[in-house]
């Protein structure tokens, strides 16, 4: 693991200094909270079992924050890096790849924790929004739902001939999927036939399982949604590994 | 695994390779090629672009899978113990990159991390002149200044055989000049250089043994002197007649071996202590009026024309 703790530094570092990255996963998320705020408010509401739109917006929009890390970030940052000639140049070291890739998800399971406490943090401070559940749990499964979004990235990443190529498919896998899966609007007032595609949508998983855990739900209560994304992480690994180029 | 330096097997040679092919598709790139690099040789690979030099300089480095043949690096087989070698080798890529907003202090730090040793970072910057950009980001940089920190990247391990690819390319010729120095410097400390060129001048000056390769196929391993030497140790002499006037007898003399002719221009081929001194003589005694007259040495360049019949072009 020689280089491990370094690098997982330098990626932040080089997360934090590329504007765009930072704003989609820093700054956008709570200028949702300001905008849907203003419009929805947090009223408590029978359509989500008594909480309001800013409570059940909370780990929907770190479901959001996971997918465009995982779905964007890492296939756009992974193929430009080997486009360029960057992974060559890492591969002429005595560095295991698996070090590369921990100290890479490492880096983008921080910058996904950082997205989320600005936005918990702003919606506490706009609507007091309510938090029930325990904090370990939900991060251990922000961790789970992360590597398994994670892992699709660096299947794109594998998969795609170029950077642009895998902007692309990122963005056509990505934005349909933020808005069907509940992350980015509740599915709760999307009509009956959304939820149908929703079921075959990873981020649904990754949503349904930090919404429970977040008002209170045990993980036992939610072992469905924990092995869709166990087998998501486990396929989408093991076809990675597969298909990883340096060059 | 680390612990295995392949230092017990005790020879000079850091470097062999045997039968040495490599084809991408219907290309040859390396066609059955077989050298062995000695230990504290600077050693130098030159031919034209496509020759086959970066295909060698990877299969040797573990980064590329030979289709055929044998490469032994520091006794080991770099493809099997790649990771074991990286540690005891540098390597500069001909072509690779570092993420654009990396600082070129925070690459030298980062990749020292991944080495047991390591070289003090500072003076690898001072030594190429990088200390007044240590702060500037990978993109802002030029890129006589990007080939120079690939180059403290592939010393940051103190390592024991460091190869170039491309060495001078992209630098101006006073970086090329100090970039020689280097090489000299890095060599004295006991690590074996092995390097990729397409300039004949500098494998001359810089190589103890130059190997020239074209088309895959080895055409020359020896050393710059006797490559030379080999060509008859030949001087020219150059000169241009005066309109009309007729060539005079100089084949005759002792040191010419040939004279050959254009237009105006005569080229005069022999070897010898007295060569230029006696032709001149000739030429006064003739009467002649000749004007441009300037001797010159043969280099690299020529052994490669006569070996291979074509120009050295990059």
């Amino acid at each position: 693991m020689r280089g491990f703790s370094k690098l997982t530094l330098v990626n932040l570092k080089l997360y934090l200094r590329e504007p765009i990255a930072t704003f989609f996963t820093l700054a956008f998320p709570p200028l949702m909270v300001v905008l849907f705020g203003a419009m929805y408010g947090n009223d408590p509401s029978p359509m989500f079992g008594g909480y309001g739109s800013m409570d059940v917006a909370m780990p929907g929009y770190t479901a959001m924050i996971l997918g465009t890390v995982g779905l964007l970030g890492v296939p756009i940052t992974i193929s430009g890096y080997r486009e360029s000639g960057v992974l060559r140049r890492f591969q002429a070291t005595p560095m295991r790849p698996l070090t590369y890739i921990l100290a890479d998800i490492v880096a983008n399971l921080v910058t996904t924790l950082l997205g989320m406490m600005g936005l918990v943090i702003i919606g506490w401070l706009l609507y007091r929004v309510q938090f029930e559940g325990q904090v370990v749990a939900v991060i251990l499964a922000v961790a789970f739902g992360g590597l398994a979004m994670f892992s699709i990235g660096y299947l794109i990443a594998g998969l795609a001939p170029g950077a642009r190529t895998a902007q692309v498919v990122g963005m056509v896998i990505f934005y349909p999927m933020m808005f069907l899966s509940g992350a980015s609007i509740p599915l709760e007032v999307m009509p009956e036939t959304i939820e149908r595609i929703a079921d075959f949508l990873p981020l649904t998983y990754v949503v349904r399982l930090l919404r429970g855990l977040w008002f209170g739900d045990a993980w036992g209560e939610h072992l469905l949604e924990t092995a869709v994304l166990a087998g998501v992480l486990l396929v989408c690994t093991a076809l990675a590994a597969r298909f990883f180029r340096w060059e | 695994m680390e612990q295995d330096k392949g230092t017990e097997v005790s020879m000079s040679s850091v470097i062999e390779v045997r039968n040495l092919r490599k084809t991408y598709g219907t290309l040859v790139a390396v066609d059955d090629i077989s050298f062995e690099v000695d230990e504290g040789e600077i050693f130098g690979m030159v031919g034209p672009n496509g020759a086959g030099k970066t295909t060698t300089i990877e299969c040797i480095e573990g980064l590329r899978q030979p289709d055929d043949g044998s490469v032994q690096l520091l006794g080991m087989d770099p493809l099997e113990k790649r990771r074991a070698i990286a540690n005891h080798i540098g390597i500069q890529l001909q072509e690779s990159a570092l993420p654009r907003r990396l600082r070129v202090a925070e690459a030298l730090d980062l990749f020292a991390s991944f080495y047991k040793r390591r070289a003090d970072a500072e003076e690898l910057l001072d030594i190429l002149g990088l200390t007044a950009k240590r702060s500037s980001a990978f993109e802002k940089l030029s890129g006589g200044q990007k080939q120079r920190l690939f180059i403290a990247l592939a010393l940051i391990n103190k390592p024991e055989v460091v190869f170039f690819d491309e060495l001078t390319t992209g630098l101006d010729p006073q970086a090329r000049r100090s970039m020689w120095d280097l090489v000299r410097q890095i060599r004295e400390q006991g690590c074996t250089v092995f390097f990729t060129t397409h300039f004949m001048e500098e494998a001359q000056r810089l190589c103890d043994r130059v190997l020239i390769i074209d088309r895959g196929q080895i055409v020359a391993l020896d050393t710059p002197e006797a490559m030379i030497g080999s060509l008859g140790a030949e001087n020219r002499l150059v000169f241009t007649l005066p309109e009309n006037q007729a060539p005079p007898a100089l084949a005759d003399l002792p040191q010419v071996r040939r004279v050959e002719q254009f237009g105006e221009r005569v080229v005069v081929y022999g070897h010898g202590e007295r060569f230029a001194s006696s032709v001149v003589s000739a030429l006064e005694d003739a009467e002649v009026d000749f004007l441009d007259l300037r001797t010159e040495q043969p280099n690299l360049e020529d052994v490669f024309l006569s070996l291979t019949g074509q120009e050295m072009r990059e």
